[in-house]
């Protein structure tokens, strides 16, 4: 009962501003780290810039929290002007629901579909030839992100891929540095796992698993060799006690870890800390092995507002934050790739423009919150935070277990 | 004349019944319907929204097959029986104790309570800090000069059901302890004479005098503190997050889980369902025995 009246608090004082003008348009997200608080400030700047109100109802916590918040709030008849998800499947079922509006004629006068690359991320804001959100980048999870002054303490070699990395783990222990940073919250091991799957399996690999849904294949040779390697990332993880992804990040900007798997958020971070690409930290797409990156991201959805100002002010929103100038300043701070092929990026840092050379060709693949429910992510990240704190599962259970959800996924 | 001598009995003490139509009402529509319905949804697919595409026991088929929750349960009973029998005996000694005309009782009475008025998300809050081994009693020891010295329950899987117990138990024994109090007030000053007189020590009293003589405030407590119990959410979110792993996972964090992030209502139901029925196997048989019985007399 407490946690539901705390729930109601945080509705009401979230609630409040949207009652203060017509064309005040509030918009709910989980970005609160300072990395992203900074990034979403620029949609805020561009958005006032057009003569509206940007009201901020950043909920904080991660997607986790947000998400069920967010949901009850538009199902519960109480909608804010416009609220992020990550794009795919989490939003689906209130798009068939008729909560959220079409975009169609902003999208059609403005020629989104020849200018969003990769096209997969239209697609997945289209349903029934209707276009029902805005992606607003591209974020990819492969990334290995490594402190270069780590492994010179170690007496190492900054590592070229995954497999150097666990090679050099011994020697950053003796140096007393945790060899890989991983907070222990289910969504960012059960992530680890699925960049594990793409980096030392390779896109393949993951596409069988999560698109074509093989479970034979899932508890075959090939994908023990993931587990094999996720068993090697939980023994190296084994020293770091953190809980949330950015206390881990900030354990390879102190250097007290030699390395994380995350996506590429993390580098909003190295660049609050002022650390420089290449010399401070080294990133590795693709852990090094396969360089590809997966599409997913965040897009926003606006909801059916009564309100016809509101509902026109909504259209401007959505054109802002497509426009190329906000695209630019956005990603920039955020970290992540914009979703317009036409824009310039000469101002990105030495990781960015990795992601966008790997983005150009066409080395994508779809993100796994793209290729499966939201139900089957959360039975898959329930049994990797089982796998990453208990040592007494076997990869081999692990597996087992693996496979019979794959099986079930829909 | 009949209806003259005698009114009709509906319409005797009409003001009460009036008035308590609101909560008639609540009662009947917000709780009953909304269990009911809860129930009925258990057996469909629903996922985000509900839908009434029947599905059988599939999601009951699910849920106890779910690793995660067996582990859920097997942890509320651990939890539940200990938080039980510590904030009984620790609640009753307190009480006791306080019974023994002390001075300033009403300042310990005061201390003993006062975290009851806590919620349980700031008593969590609190605690995570006090057992935090880098902020903690870890830390403060080990600045003593006792290096090796290590006490992190709530980062131990095996020990961390305890580290929420320490909370627990610190939140909940003050109202046990009051009910207590009330309960040995509630004696007759006679039967402490009589007892005396017959030479019989004081913990024997207690125990086989006192303690019977107290049953209808053992039950209330044991009431208001079981239902605490079976509900046990916020002090876990708030300590671990179920954490490490799935190792303080409860039943009421599976239930809102699956409803809101797995995006599942179908399983959430089923598992709120599950919640119901054990309350329901304890409550149902003592309240048969409590109130079917005198109503016999």
């Amino acid at each position: 009962m407490k946690s539901l009246k705390l729930v109601a608090g945080l509705l009401a004082s979230a609630a409040l501003p949207s009652a203060a003008s017509a064309t005040d348009l509030e918009v709910t997200h989980w970005w609160t780290s300072g990395g992203e608080a900074a990034a979403v400030a620029e949609f805020a700047k561009a958005f006032d810039a057009t003569g509206n109100k940007w009201v901020d109802g950043a909920i904080a916590g991660s997607g986790d929290t947000a998400r069920p918040i967010m949901i009850s709030r538009i199902t519960g008849g109480d909608p804010m002007a416009a609220t992020q998800f990550n794009h795919g499947l989490q939003a689906r079922e209130l798009v068939e629901a008729g909560l959220f509006r079409d975009l169609t004629d902003v999208a059609t006068k403005e020629n989104w579909a020849g200018l969003v690359n990769p096209p997969t991320l239209l697609e997945n804001c289209t349903l029934d030839g209707k276009i029902y959100c805005v992606p607003v980048n591209i974020h990819s999870w492969q990334w290995l992100w490594l402190s270069n002054a780590a492994f010179e303490k170690a007496g190492v070699a900054v590592p070229a891929n995954w497999n150097e990395f666990v090679a050099a783990a011994p020697a950053l222990e003796a140096a007393g540095i945790t060899p890989l940073a991983m907070g222990k919250q289910p969504w960012q091991q059960a992530g680890a796992f699925n960049v594990l799957m793409v980096g030392v399996g390779g896109p393949e690999l993951f596409l069988k698993v999560y698109r074509d849904k093989d479970a034979e294949f899932a508890a075959g040779p090939e994908v023990a060799q993931v587990f094999k390697a996720a068993d090697d990332a939980r023994k190296m993880a084994a020293g770091a006690n953190v809980q949330n992804w950015n206390e881990a990040t900030a354990m390879v900007i102190s250097d007290t870890a030699g390395g994380q798997i995350m996506g590429d958020w993390a580098q909003g971070e190295f660049q609050v800390a002022g650390e420089t690409a290449g010399t401070d930290y080294t990133c590795l797409p693709g852990l090094g092995l396969h360089e590809v990156i997966s599409t997913g991201g965040d897009a926003f959805y606006f909801p059916v507002l009564q309100d016809a100002e509101q509902s026109a002010a909504q259209e401007v929103l959505a054109s802002v934050m497509m426009s190329p100038e906000t695209q630019v300043a956005f990603n920039l701070k955020k970290g992540s790739l914009p979703v317009r092929g036409d824009v310039d990026l000469a101002t990105a840092n030495d990781c960015m423009q990795k992601g966008l050379k790997i983005l150009a060709d066409g080395g994508v693949i779809q993100s796994s919150d793209e290729l499966i429910d939201p139900d089957s992510t959360t039975q898959i990240n329930d049994l990797f935070a089982q796998f990453f704190s208990d040592m007494s599962i076997t990869p081999e259970d692990a597996q087992k277990r693996f496979a019979e959800l794959i099986a079930a996924a829909q | 004349m009949a209806d003259d001598t005698r009114p009709n009995r509906l319409f005797k003490n009409l003001n009460a019944k009036i008035a308590s139509i609101p909560m008639i009402l609540t009662a009947v529509v917000v709780f009953l319907g909304g269990t009911i319905w809860t129930v009925v949804y258990s057996f469909t697919d629903s996922k985000l929204l509900p839908r009434t595409n029947f599905v059988g026991f599939q999601q009951y088929e699910r849920l106890w097959s779910a690793p995660r929750w067996l582990i859920s349960i097997e942890n509320l009973a651990v939890y539940g029986v200990l938080a039980l029998i510590l904030s009984f005996v620790i609640g009753f000694l307190l009480a006791a104790l306080l019974d023994q005309k002390i001075r300033f009782e009403d300042t310990f009475r005061t201390i003993f309570l006062y975290p009851f008025a806590l919620s349980f998300v700031v008593t969590g809050l609190v605690w995570q800090w006090i057992l935090n081994p880098d902020f903690g009693i870890q830390h403060i020891v080990r600045s003593l000069g006792w290096e090796s010295f290590t006490f992190d329950p709530l980062y131990n899987a095996d020990v961390v059901l305890y580290g929420l117990l320490i909370a627990g138990i610190w939140q909940g024994t003050g109202l046990v302890m009051c009910l207590m109090l009330a309960g040995l007030r509630g004696i007759d000053e006679d039967v402490w004479k009589a007892a005396r007189v017959d030479g019989i020590p004081t913990w024997k009293t207690y125990l086989f005098i006192v303690i019977p003589m107290m049953r209808p405030v053992f039950i209330t407590a044991l009431v208001i503190v079981a239902s605490g119990i079976v509900k046990l959410y916020d002090l876990v979110v708030a300590m671990t997050g179920g954490g490490p792993g799935q190792a303080s996972e409860v039943p009421a964090k599976y239930v809102y889980e699956f409803m809101f992030r797995a995006q599942n209502l179908g399983q959430g139901f089923a598992a709120s369902s599950m919640m119901l029925l054990t309350v329901a196997i304890i409550l149902i048989p003592w309240a048969y025995l409590e109130f079917g019985g005198k109503r016999r007399v």
